[in-house]
């Protein structure tokens, strides 16, 4: 009977374990490899340091690691403070039928591809688009305007991808505020501002660093917006990656790059979850 | 001069399309007194306490409370501070920072602020109790730091939403000593809503009965119970035998009372009540004496009646009897006496039972 129930066992995670070791693990073991060696002759390759040694010597490497860090932190932040907003009405102000088809809404953007979705920026920003047509009609500006290309450009198509993956922590870490609480503060002398800093914030704190720390990965790890938006003055370190990869051929270095990369992400999100003072576990819980 | 009341409300009304909550209630409450607010739910009583608390602005009407018209003060400026059906303790400070947080908002300074909280915690019998975290405390516990939060603010009114209501029997019983014990202590003006009789009578100075948005009788608890003035109060307060039936004798104050299966029992008329009119008579479980032998009642001059038991609900003190009575096959329960001398009783076994005229009432329906 027990090694019954153990092979079922087996079998269940068996899915679960084949992904994690075929699809995660064995290719960063792969590129770990990779990203320690050196070409030294034509198929003659030596262990080095070299490729984390020329991200270090090569300013716009790491230039553009520090630049993709930083705006991603601010691109999580404006997420936050726009999803705040629209999770507390549909958690706490819609009622029934208003609050599915504000749930909905949320959600409707993400049933075409993000290419698709980044293209209908371009096509609203670009010089000759509809944006910048419409400035002119209105006498804004007296010529049109190239809207495409710009760091806020990056950060407006950012944002905008992001939203419903920090709309949903929210909403189910707000949802689950006893409104009485809300109440009791605002009773015992409590204003909007005190209240949201020491009762809603305290209580959605998991909701909200689960949300930062999807967003941030997702911000981090996109390519295909800050490309397409930021053309090519987006200078993400995605970009150089699929450089080192694809244009230059140039595995080793590319794979140093992803593990950079990785580096990052963890390291900042460990930051995060520090200066929050949540707990990792308790915070994926609660996404 | 006479001391002005601590709430005083004015043909208060809400609405809500069609259905009036409260409908053009006026009443007040004397400083210093426990005013307990019972009814079914959906009476209203909720809707009333959060207008006073400030939730909820009446349509029409004026709050006054110590003196102050309320008309527009957000809860927040309020002289009133509330206990939550579910207390509503921040789980997110520790007991300290509960108790303190009203003090904290009215910028009171930090030394003040703990010393404040320490009085209040021992007042309340949890001294040294700051540190704990909210999920450390029982349920009782957690209601006396529900209640010092509030206290310590203090505040010229206390609401009291059903606070006992999520405890289990055995602590509710002890908390409502406990409660009548506080608010005698700090004499602050508590105005408690439930539906629950028993802690209406037990803790209140005076109470007031609500059905569909109006009071159907305001009084002390023992008017409530001895004197009720309408036929909701007489059903509701207390445990009741109700009779429906025409007033077939009307002899001044006493008439008979005849039901439609034939049961006909003398009873006192409250309000006027015509020959002929419509009533409904109540006779309390404990007003009603059994007898085995029918004689002992009539020597006592009072009317009685023969009937068959039907069940024995054994309850400790608070046992009964289920009977039918023999002619009109009408029920009844009746409590039995504390003497053991009913304890043999069986189902089946017939019994004769009285009760005096004057303790029935009767109204015109």
């Amino acid at each position: 009977m027990k090694t019954q129930a153990r092979l079922m066992l087996l079998l269940l995670l068996a899915p679960a374990l084949l992904w994690l070791v075929g699809l995660i693990v064995l290719p960063h073991v792969e590129l770990g490899i990779l990203s320690l060696r050196e070409r030294v002759a034509p198929r003659v390759y030596e262990p080095s340091l070299a490729q984390f040694a020329t991200f270090v010597e090569e300013p716009l490497y790491w230039h553009t690691f520090v630049r993709t860090a930083l705006m991603s932190i601010v691109a999580t932040v404006i997420t936050l403070l726009m999803a705040f907003p629209v999770a507390w009405t549909i958690a706490k102000i819609a009622r029934g039928r208003n609050k599915s088809m504000l749930f909905v809404m949320c959600l409707i953007p993400f049933w075409v591809s993000e290419t698709v979705r980044t293209l209908g920026w371009m096509i609203l920003l670009r010089e000759s688009g509809v944006l910048p047509a419409l400035l002119v009609s209105l006498g804004v500006t007296p010529a049109p305007v190239e809207m495409l290309y710009h760091d806020a450009t990056i950060l407006v198509g950012l944002v905008y991808t992001s939203m419903l993956f920090m709309v949903i922590p929210l909403i189910s870490a707000l949802e689950s505020l006893d409104d009485s609480l809300v109440e009791a503060a605002y009773d015992l002398g409590g204003n909007g501002w005190s209240i949201l800093r020491q009762i809603v914030i305290p209580h959605a704190a998991p909701g909200i660093v689960a949300g930062c720390i999807v967003v941030f990965m997702l911000t981090l790890g996109n390519y295909l917006t800050p490309t397409l938006l930021g053309g090519k003055n987006s200078q993400w370190f995605t970009e150089q990656i699929y450089t080192q990869f694809i244009t230059r051929f140039n595995w080793e270095q590319g794979a140093a790059f992803g593990f950079l990369l990785l580096g990052l992400s963890t390291a900042i999100v460990w930051a995060g979850l520090r200066l929050s003072g949540q707990r990792f576990g308790e915070v994926m819980q609660r996404s | 001069m006479t001391t002005q009341p601590d709430l005083q409300a004015t043909r208060v009304a809400k609405h809500y399309g069609a259905f009036r909550a409260v409908d053009e209630l006026s009443f007040s409450v004397a400083r210093g007194s426990f005013f307990s607010i019972l009814g079914p739910s959906g009476c209203g009583k909720t809707t009333l306490l959060r207008m006073i608390a400030g939730f909820l602005e009446p349509d029409s009407g004026d709050i006054h409370i110590g003196g102050k018209d309320t008309r527009g003060m957000p809860p927040n400026k309020r002289p009133v501070n509330m206990v939550f059906q579910h207390l509503a303790l921040f789980p997110m400070m520790n007991v300290g920072d509960n108790v303190g947080y009203g003090l904290a908002r009215r910028g009171v300074a930090k030394d003040e602020i703990k010393r404040r909280v320490g009085e209040m915690l021992e007042r309340v019998s949890l001294p040294g109790a700051q540190e704990k975290r909210v999920d450390q405390l029982s349920g009782g516990q957690k209601q006396r730091v529900a209640i010092a939060r509030s206290l310590v603010l203090e505040p010229t009114l206390l609401l009291l939403d059903e606070p006992l209501g999520a405890l289990d029997l055995k602590l509710r019983e002890h908390m409502k000593i406990e409660l009548k014990a506080l608010q005698a202590a700090f004499g602050t003006t508590f105005v408690y809503i439930t539906h629950d009789q028993s802690e209406a009578l037990v803790l209140s100075d005076h109470v007031a009965v609500m059905n569909h948005g109006r009071f159907e009788q305001v009084g002390t608890p023992q008017q409530l119970y001895y004197e009720p003035q309408t036929p909701f109060v007489a059903g509701f307060v207390g445990a009741n035998n109700r009779i429906v039936g025409v007033a077939s004798e009307v002899n001044g104050e006493t008439l008979t009372v005849t039901s439609a299966d034939g049961l006909v029992i003398p009873a006192r008329a409250v309000g006027q009540v015509a020959r002929g009119a419509a009533v409904e008579a109540f006779v309390r479980p404990e007003v009603a004496r059994l007898a085995r032998n029918a004689a002992v009642l009539a020597d006592a001059g009072l009317p009685h009646f023969n009937a068959r038991i039907t069940s024995l609900l054994f309850d400790g003190a608070n046992s009964a009897v289920l009977l039918h009575e023999t002619q009109s096959n009408t029920e009844f329960r009746i409590a039995l006496p504390q003497t053991g001398e009913f304890a043999d009783l069986t189902v089946g076994e017939t019994v004769a039972f009285g009760f005096d005229p004057q303790r029935a009432v009767c109204f015109a329906s």
